[in-house]
């Protein structure tokens, strides 16, 4: 009896679980010759019958299948299309062709100070950014005193936002996003600000919840952390993926691509 | 069909709950930053309509007094409701493109930031309602329960300005200059609506003991929303006999529901089909 039952209490090791999947997926923007956001032009271009739109295919027929707790890197060239990928993922661009399904709660690790009121103080903008995230209020107090200890900003969270540095904005950005167990955590380049000792907390924190079943999506164009966070990654070129595999085959290639084009 | 409507409307309701703390947060956000560091805080919201009432008082007392009974009450119903919805979607506009470097990072429901700045104007109103109290304590307006049905006719102005303030914010995604347009509209529309005057003032002259009303006067009561508003909640205030005004109140009240009515509808309409696309254009 007793056999029977730890034997149901053990977690399948087979059959894991897709939280991401990304099927033929296109994102088209609609570009202007030049970009026409006022009532004026519009109507002296539609008079002139100018008002022709460039198709630009930011995405080209994307398929990718991330299964829960995998970590992924997303490498390439600037305008490669790693961030575009990142918002169809979130939900912020929807894919002119194809589907995406994703399942369970994204935590955005959000760029730089753009959840950030500047005039408000660490604090408040605490509060406004777990709910940002979906957090209600009465977590977010529960939370506060994890967050504020893990982004070692003790001193300052009476400050307004204004006068932070870039790198305690990191901090407090980082602390925010990873206080709950995110079933997607998302990280795009944010690390880079913060001091080596953060970066390191950071990376264990992030190796922290990857035990635990998150999934990860990280980019950066630094080798040392895709190389030791990431066990797949994606190569993006032009929209379009060139490689995908295993961070280390895919990586090689990627630093093959770039030294031939220094070489041209 | 109809259980895919439920449905809908239901995931949609579960999505706004989901989003309620940071629209509170939010409508907080802007009340703190409204008046931090000033000396005299929130007193400024009843202050302001005080101090405006008074320079329009002092402006067109010679020309409308004598038509119209307490002149300083008159002006400040006009003049608080009006200011609500000249701010509220002037607010609203910039709304979506402000929040920009949000939305391009991370998915909130778009709209929680328009109705975020209805939302805090809304409770600045309700603050300069102070005001009103002021005034109607030093002019010697009677306090009579009815006054308290004022509910009514700001709610109709509340989810007017929800759904014109979200048509605004779509708009502005596309075309910038909205905003400029927007100064202008608001202001031919300030002078459209009977604030410092009467709306009787356009009726033409009595001929044989008929008052027949201009067309201009027309247009004004059937279509200007602003004036559906205000009146009612002249009428709920003053209750002085609306002199020449053949409209009831209750006839108002309905005209004013299908104005918010259609308003929110159109709104909603225009904010949905297209707030797929504002990430391409903020």
């Amino acid at each position: 009896m007793e056999q029977i039952t730890t034997e149901q209490v053990r977690p399948k090791p087979a059959r894991p679980e897709v939280v991401i999947r990304i099927k033929n997926a296109s994102v088209r923007f609609n570009m202007a010759g030049e970009k026409v956001d006022n009532l004026k032009e519009f109507f002296i271009k539609l008079m002139k019958r100018e008002l022709r739109f460039k198709e630009f295919y930011a995405l080209k027929d994307i398929n990718l299948v991330i299964q829960k707790g995998e970590s992924w890197a997303l490498i390439g060239s600037n305008g490669a299309g790693k961030s575009t990928l990142l918002k169809m993922i979130c939900g912020i661009l929807t894919p002119h062709s194809g589907t995406v399904e994703v399942k369970g709660e994204i935590a955005p690790l959000i760029e730089l100070g753009a959840g950030f009121d500047p005039n408000l103080t660490a604090k408040e903008n605490i509060f406004i950014n777990g709910a940002i995230l979906g957090h209600t209020r009465k977590f977010m107090r529960e939370q506060y005193d994890k967050i504020v200890e893990f982004a070692e900003l003790q001193d300052f969270m009476e400050l307004p936002i204004k006068n932070y540095s870039s790198g305690m904005r990191a901090r407090l950005g980082f602390a925010v996003a990873t206080v709950t167990e995110p079933d997607i955590l998302i990280v795009d380049e944010v690390l880079a600000v913060g001091d080596a000792a953060f970066q390191k907390k950071c990376r264990e924190r992030i190796r922290e919840l990857l035990n635990r079943g998150t999934t990860l999506l990280f980019v950066s164009h630094a080798k040392g952390p895709v190389m030791e966070l990431c066990e797949h990654a994606v190569w993006l070129d032009h929209g379009e993926i060139k490689k995908i595999g295993a961070t280390k085959h895919v990586y090689w290639a990627y630093e093959q691509h770039l030294k031939e084009l220094e070489k041209k | 069909m109809i259980k895919k409507i439920i449905r809908t409307c239901t995931g949609w309701f579960r999505r706004f709950l989901k989003y309620w703390d940071l629209l509170v947060l939010l409508v907080q956000r802007d009340l703190k930053l409204k008046y931090r560091r000033s000396f005299l805080g929130y007193l400024w919201s009843v202050l302001n309509p005080l101090l405006s009432m008074i320079v329009m008082a002092v402006v067109f007392t010679r020309m409308f007094k004598r038509s119209i009974p307490n002149y300083p009450l008159y002006l400040i119903c006009g003049n608080i409701l009006f200011s609500f919805m000249r701010d509220s979607t002037n607010q609203a506009l910039n709304s979506v493109i402000g929040n920009a470097a949000l939305l391009k990072k991370t998915y909130v429901p778009k709209y929680i930031f328009t109705l975020s700045k209805i939302t805090s104007c809304m409770v600045n109103f309700v603050l300069s309602l102070g005001a009103l109290v002021i005034v109607m304590v030093a002019t010697g307006q009677p306090f009579r329960w009815m006054n308290l049905l004022i509910i009514v006719p700001v709610v109709e102005l509340y989810v007017f300005c929800v759904g014109l303030g979200l048509l605004l914010a779509a708009g502005t995604v596309f075309f910038r200059d909205i905003k400029n347009i927007w100064s202008v509209v608001t202001l031919a529309w300030m002078y459209l609506t009977p604030i410092f005057y009467s709306v009787d003032s356009f009726n033409n002259s009595k001929e044989k003991g008929v008052v027949s009303i201009s067309t201009l006067g027309l247009i004004i009561r059937r279509f200007n929303p602003m004036y559906m508003y205000i009146q009612q909640f002249r009428y709920l205030i003053m209750q002085y006999e609306v002199a020449l005004i053949e409209v009831p109140c209750n006839l108002l009240m309905w005209r004013g529901a299908v104005c918010a009515a259609l308003m929110l509808i159109v709104g909603l309409l225009t904010f949905n089909a297209t707030k797929n696309k504002f990430i391409l254009y903020i």
